[in-house]
Order: structure tokens, then sequence, then C-alpha cells
């Protein structure tokens, strides 16, 4: 830094040696900025317009569903609508959305002036687009994209994929460069750069359930970059990692996916968990109950996390010890989880509540996402898991997980955040309109799913026997009126950025932490000097 | 407070009491007719109403939060914000419900894993769409592909009561026996479920996986395929005909006599109109899924026949890829799928239907002598 400060100052005499200057202008304050709002902002623009478009391919699934027959779309077509719904709304939409919230909030949380690897932190945005590129222009190649489900299973993904597979790993690979870069910045920050005074059992939980989802995630995306490559060996190269007639192992591929993928699901909840525990102590105005043990409870998450992927695969034909172990291990998540709802329920129990966008989006995640921690129960238990697996109500169990779970949760920080991001308040009857919309929607999406899964309908079909007509009917319109919801979120941002009432460094009464000490909006340069935390 | 609960009592119960009135909206788990599917069903309610206890508890307390510890009613936050005694009990408490709840789960999933004493031995085989069973015991066997029209399926005809759910031939067992099921795959991974038994295995292709039933109740019973296998996974349905053992040991009988004299065709001489004739059926169930039903395929997974070189130009090539199928493609080795009479008809028709006029054709005894010289 200090090198290029002398350079630049000899190139252009007249520019100030003063280290608080504002972004650059023009489109090249975007595409070289190492300012970690600017990043964070990226992400989450990046983010939305992924949530629209995996958005959209889920309204084309509901259409086709909509009614018993093929109507809209051919299988082969439905097919690459779930796979890319599926590819979008994780690796696009959630895991993008938290990566934008970290950068924007960790160092505003921990009192640092910015991310410890600036540099790298542009890198990992940037690599983004171009990997979702890669991605969606599989769409309009020959054979189209990928149509293997988000879950690619060998060999409907090797030996029977689409000529576009190979493309497809090539975006994966570079998506998850970009996951365990952004990783390392994320621990490199909060190892180093936290203000004096604050140990780590002082730091806020978005802070804690951060930096453990970080360390998942270098844990695990090089596993998910091994099994992509296995499938390029076998698709390019004439290898037999996942065929049984060159002395493969189909399983194989099912067991080193899941080890990916397990943790993979905590990577997208973690850091909602800690978002929503400074949401709901605020405006509660009470502090958060059992801050020690909530920590403990993500990292018992995060070690169990490892030792239950076989859960996803007991119908596959693990020998029954294996399934026995697995079955425990996964029952055992329970306990952590619980332990976090009833905390949050004690943080509301004899505070003082108001009920802001923030709060609702707070409350129907901790009521939504244990609805789906119950159904997750009951898919553990093995015996069971027979009748449920692969059906609707799988379907039903991640989607209440990851819509009122990962997505409200965002949509909980962002209208908590908003104001210190913009400087103004948002909308709150609009916010509150959104709210509202988007709950019922949500709820008629995907409650019926669970009644089809019992019933006895299959995930992944484009077409559906009859008696499965009429809750199909109630999931598209739910599905349709979320969708559309979405659309008043951009205008409230939109709306939020232009203008509105002005917001107080400390918007929310009962808030807590550094990032209400600087000014709404934000300075572009905070916390030159660090703070003192005692 | 008392009215308002009534209140959403009455509006919850008018929301959902049409509901229950109607067939079509099944909200449960079938409790099915084996002995399985009655323990996973116990299972299944057993931790549903657990749920819905810690649920209500759960949900009271913060319902009751949410109701009268509002800033608006003049609420005053006390500052508690830890008891350790309570994180302990809230810890354990979870614990002990879970190992409850493990032990029949346990004992469950033994018995389903418990395929020893078999007294029907059956191999069920997934293919890209359709199964295959074959009777391991009685030496013979076949395909069972779905016999819903196209016509329903593109909306120009009206859906019949078992849209999607119905077969050609479907698998036969007698009731009162240990069925032993042994499943595999062709192609991709597939996945053989029949709720009504609490039976669903996966097919995974170079592997064997078992499960069993015991089926008390003749009748007929439908599943599908629950693991994304492509195109047309959402077409591959199962269907089982569970009879009583005299009309099972007959329905065998038949089965082995259909087979033998289905042998005994590859013999016969066959005239170009019989072999068009038959050939346009065997097209129809194996081929059409993919090539479509006029030869036009869907390229570039499935190429067109109408007019390609294979079908138009050298014979023993095309002889070649339907028995032997083209290796890192989707096209399949129809030699042993199909018999010597249904290879013959199925070429002889490709080679002929829709402006492929060559005027060739291939016998059965042809294909035999073929398959034989391999």
């Amino acid at each position: 830094m200090a090198v290029t400060g002398v350079f630049m100052s000899a190139v252009a005499d007249t520019h100030a040696q003063d280290h608080h200057h504002g972004p650059a202008k023009g489109i090249s304050r975007w595409l070289l900025t190492t300012n970690h709002k600017d990043i964070g902002t990226m992400y989450l623009i990046f983010s939305f317009a992924m949530f629209l478009l995996g958005g959209t391919m889920a309204m084309v699934i509901r259409a086709e569903l909509f009614q018993p027959g093929l109507q809209i779309v051919q299988p082969e077509f439905f097919n690459q609508m779930t796979t890319m719904h599926g590819l979008i709304m994780v690796f696009g939409a959630v895991m993008p959305a938290f990566v934008g919230l970290a950068n924007w909030m960790i160092p505003l949380m921990i009192g640092a002036p910015d991310m410890a690897l600036p540099r790298m932190n542009n890198w990992s945005f940037w690599l983004l687009p171009c990997a979702f590129l890669i991605l969606v222009s599989t769409l309009f190649m020959e054979g189209g994209a990928p149509n293997f489900g988000w879950t690619f299973y060998a060999p409907l993904s090797t030996t029977y994929g689409p000529p576009s597979t190979t493309f497809f790993i090539f975006a994966v690979h570079i998506m998850g460069i970009s996951s365990i870069m952004g990783a390392i910045n994320v621990i490199a920050t909060i190892l180093n750069l936290r203000a004096p005074g604050m140990t780590l059992m002082k730091m806020p939980l978005f802070v804690w359930t951060w930096l453990i989802t970080a360390f998942l995630l270098i844990a695990v995306m090089p596993v998910l970059a091994g099994v992509v490559t296995m499938m390029l060996m076998d698709i390019n190269f004439g290898t037999s990692f996942f065929d049984a007639s060159g002395g493969g192992d189909p399983v194989l591929f099912q067991h080193v996916f899941w080890f990916f993928g397990h943790p993979e699901v905590y990577i997208m909840i973690l850091p909602a968990f800690g978002a929503v525990s400074h949401i709901i102590p605020a405006f509660s105005r009470k502090p958060l109950f059992g801050y020690a043990s909530m920590v403990y409870a993500v990292g018992a998450i995060a070690l169990l996390s490892f030792v239950v992927w076989a859960h996803h695969m007991f119908t596959v034909g693990i020998p029954i010890v294996g399934q026995l172990f697995f079955m425990y291990a996964t029952m055992l998540i329970a306990v952590p989880t619980g332990v976090k709802v009833f905390n949050w329920v004690a943080t509301m129990f004899r505070g003082s509540l108001t009920f802001e966008a923030p709060m609702l989006f707070a409350v129907a995640f901790v009521i939504l996402f244990t609805i789906g921690g119950f159904s997750g129960l009951m898919l553990a238990i093995a015996p069971a898991d027979f009748q449920y697996h692969d059906t609707y109500f799988v379907v039903a169990h991640f989607h209440y997980v990851l819509v009122p779970g990962a997505i409200f949760g965002i949509f909980a920080s962002a209208y908590f955040w908003l104001p210190k991001w913009t400087g103004h308040m948002y909308d709150e009857t609009l916010a509150k309109t959104h709210f509202w919309l988007s709950f019922i929607g949500m709820n008629l999406a995907f409650f019926p799913m669970h009644f089809l899964g019992l019933a006895g309908m299959p995930r992944r079909i484009p077409d559906y026997a009859l008696q499965f007509a009429d809750f199909n009917m109630v999931s598209s319109v739910g599905a349709f009126m979320f969708g559309a919801t979405q659309l008043l979120f951009l205008l409230i941002v939109i709306k939020c950025i232009k203008g509105g009432k002005k917001a107080a460094a400390q918007p929310w009464d009962g808030a807590e932490g550094l990032e209400w000490t600087v000014p709404s909006p934000a300075p572009y340069h905070t916390f030159a000097t660090p703070p003192e935390v005692k | 407070m008392r009215v308002h609960a009534q209140r959403a009592g009455a509006l919850l119960g008018g929301l959902m009491f049409p509901a229950w009135s109607m067939a079509d909206w099944t909200l449960n788990m079938t409790p099915g007719v084996t002995g399985t599917s009655n323990e996973i069903f116990s299972l299944h309610m057993t931790i549903l109403w657990i749920c819905v206890v810690i649920g209500v508890v759960v949900f009271g307390v913060m319902f009751w939060s949410i109701f009268a510890h509002r800033k608006s009613q003049g609420a005053k936050p006390a500052n508690f914000h830890e008891n350790t005694l309570v994180e302990i009990l809230w810890t354990i408490i979870p614990f002990v419900i879970l190992v409850v709840m493990a032990i029949p789960a346990t004992a469950t999933l033994v018995d389903m894993y418990d395929t020893t004493e078999s007294e029907v031995d059956i191999k069920v085989t997934g293919y890209q769409w359709k199964w295959q069973y074959e009777y391991i015991n009685e030496d013979f066997g076949y395909f069972s592909n779905l016999s819903t029209p196209r016509e329903q399926i593109e909306n120009r005809q009206a859906k019949g009561e078992n849209y999607l759910l119905e077969v050609d031939n479907p698998l036969v067992i007698p009731v009162g026996k240990k069925v032993r099921f042994l499943l595999t795959a062709n192609d991709v991974i597939h996945s053989w479920w029949v709720p009504d038994f609490g039976v669903k295995k996966d097919a995974i292709p170079g592997f064997i996986n078992e499960t069993w039933t015991r089926v008390d109740k003749p009748g007929i019973y439908r599943g599908q395929c629950t693991e994304l296998c492509g195109k047309d996974h959402g077409f591959m349905p199962v269907v089982v005909e569970a009879v009583p053992e005299e009309e099972y040991n007959a329905w065998v009988a038949e089965k082995k006599e259909a087979a033998e004299r289905e042998r005994q065709l590859t013999q016969k001489d066959w005239t170009m109109a019989e072999l068009m004739e038959r050939g346009e059926k065997a097209y129809q169930t194996a081929c059409a899924a993919c090539h479509q039903p006029d030869g036009s395929g869907a390229p570039p997974a499935f190429p067109a026949l109408k007019g390609s070189p294979i079908a138009t130009q050298d014979m023993a090539a095309h002889i070649d890829i339907v028995v032997n199928g083209k290796a890192g493609t989707s096209m399949q080795a129809f030699g042993n799928q199909l018999s010597e009479v249904d290879l013959a008809a199925v070429i002889t028709y490709e080679r002929n239907a829709w402006g492929n006029n060559t005027g060739e054709m291939v016998t059965p005894k042809e294909i035999f002598d073929y398959k034989n010289q391999q």
C-alpha cells in the first residue's frame, strides 16, 4: 500500500496523501474496488439478481406442475429447470448473500478498517459472475443445460450427462475457488483485526457463526472440487471412478458429494442463525439469552455436520451398522439446534417486543425453521425415511429450512442493516406488506408439499398422477404469490437508497454492537483507529 | 383473549373442514398392507406427535411472549440472559426423547434388513425408463412399461383413473409369502418404490441391493421410480399385483409356456408384413421414448432414425447398434432386452417406416445366428 501511495504521489503530485478519500468514479470503482462495503454491496446485488433468475426457473417448474399432463415444457427442459434452480439458489443466491453480509458487517462489528485481504476480496467477488455466466450459458448449448438435478448423481451426470456437463464442472470449480478465498478472508479478518478488548467470547454472534461457517467452507469446498474433478476425468479422460463396468462405484459419488453436501446446508443456515441472534434481542429490548450456549451449539452443529452425510443415502443399501450410526448421529443434531431455538424464545420471553420488518422476518424464521427442523427429525428416523426419501416431503423439508431459514434470515438482516448502509429508513408499510405476502405465499407453496410427499409423489417429476392434482395447484398459486412478492423487495430497497427518513446512527432502540457507533450511512472508511471494547 | 381463541379456532376449522371431506386431499402417509409399512407408519405417527407436542410448548411460550410482552402493551424488558440449569435441562430432555425414539426405529430397521428365508426371489432391473422383472427360480422374465397413452399425457384425451400409474405387464407376487427382491440397474441409478409395502430401494448399475416384502392382502399396488433417472423419470411406474397362491402358480405356468412359445417363434418363417406389424408395436414400447414415434428423434442426445444412415444404409451396422448399443451414449444394448423376433421386427420396421423404404428385412433366425457368432 505504502509503495503504491508513493508511486501515485510521484505521478500525480496534486493528489492528496489522504487515506480517507472517497470512492473512485465510474465503473472502475466497482471493477477495481478493495473496499469491503463496495464489495459487500456487489455481492448482495449479484445474489439478488441470481435469486430472481433462480426464482424464474422455479416459476417455470410450478407452472408446469399447476395441472397434471405436459403443458408448458417438455421433460428434458423441466429437468434442466430443476437442476439450474437448485444450483443457482444454493451457489448463486444464498451463499453470495451471506458473503455480502459478511463483507459489510464483519469489519463494522469487530471494529476493523476493512477485510484483512482486500485485493483477494475483489477477486473472489469477480470470479462469481464469470462462473455463473458459464453456468447459465449452458442453457443455450446444444443438448441443453445440466439436467441431472443439483445433486448431479453419477452415472446420470457422467456417462449419460449432456455435452455441457464439462462447462458445469468448470463453473463449479470457479465458484469453489471464490468461496474458499472468501472464507480465508473472513477467518483472517476475524482472527487478526478485532478491536482491542474484543475477546473471542465477546464477539457478536454473527461474527462467531461466520467464523465457523468459514471453516466449514474451507473443509468441504475442496471435496466438492474433488468430486467434480473425478467426474471430469470419467467424462473426458477415460477413468472409471463412478462407472461400475470399469471397476468404479456409483455410490462413491454420493458419499463424496454428501460429505460436501451436508456441511453445505449448515453453511447456508449458520450465518442466518447469527443474524437472527442480533435481531431478536434488538426488538425484544433484552440481551440474548445464553450467549455462550449459542456459541457452543453452533460449534456442535458444525462438528456433527461432518458425520451425518449418509442420511441422504438411507436407500442406497449401506450396511445396517452404517445405517444405525448415521441415524443416531443425525438425531443428535436436534439437540444443539433445539438449544438455539429455546434460547431465542427465552430471549423474547419477558422482553418489550415491537414488530418492525426485521423482527417479523426473524420471528417467522424461528417458527418456520423449527417446522423444517421437525420434518428433518422425522427424516432422520431411517425406517421412516424409506417412505419419505426422494418424495415431495423432502422437498417441503429443505424448502422450509432454506426459504424461511436462509432467505428470511437474509431479508431480516437486510431490513435490519439497510438504515446503516443507505442512511435512510426503508418504507415500513411496504416492508411489512413484503413480509406478510412472502409469509403467506411461502407457506401456501411449501406446506402442501408435505402432504404430497406423504401421499406418495416423488420429487423431480414433470407430470403426476391425478390424486396429487389439488395440492399441486395450491402449491403453484403460493409459489407465484411468493415469487411476485420479491419484486416488491427490489422496489423497497431502491426507494430506500434514493431517499426516505434520515436514519440515526442507532436507528433501533435495542440494537447493540460497534456497527451502530458509526454514522448512518456508514462512511466509506470506518474504524481507521480501532475502537476500545470493554 | 378467550374470544380471540374461539374465533381463531372457528376460522381454522372452517378452512380445514372441507379439506377433510374430500378424498383427493390426502394428508398423511399410507399405513400400507405389510408388517413393515405398518411399523413405519406407527414410527411416523409417533415422531409426528412428539414434534407436535414440542411445537405446542415452544410456540406456546413464544406466542405468549408476542401477545403479552409487547412494548405497545407497556411491557418493560426483564434483564435475565443466562441460566445454566435451564440450558442443561433443555439439552438433556430432548436427548432422552431422542433415545426413546431411537429404540423402536432400530428394531424396525433390523427387521427391514432381514432378507433371509425368502420363498420367492425376483430380480428387478431398472432401465431408462422401464422395469424388468426376472423370476430367478422359474426361468422367465419380462419388461414392465408405462401404458398410459401419449395422448393423455399431452392432454389430447381425458386422463384415466390410474394416469401414469399403469403398466402393460405388472409384477405378480403371491400373497402370504416372503418375496425377496434383488435390485440392480442397467444404465443409471433408479429406485423401486411401492408405498403400500414400505419398500424403497435404489437400483444401482453394477451392484445388487436386496429388500423384501410379505403381502397378506390381495390387490393391485402402485408406486413409482423415485431416483431421478433422466428424461422419463416421471414415466416409469411400478405396479404390483398380489394374488392368491393358486392363481400365482397358474400364472407362472402360463408365463413359462409363453416364454417357450416365444422361443419357437424364432424358427418360424416371417413375412415382411408380419415383421412390420410386430415391429411397430415393439418400436413403440422400446424405442419411441427417445427416437419418437415418428422416428424424428430429439437430437443431439437422441438422433433421428428417419432418413438416417444407420437405418437406410449398411444392415450389419444397424443390427450391431440395436443388439449391442453404443458405448458412452444413451443407446442401450437391446440384445438381452428384446427377443430375437422383436429385434428382427424392430430393425425391419425402422428400415421401412417413415419413408425409409429400403425394402430390406431381417429374420429372427438371422438375428439368432448373429448373436451366436459374437
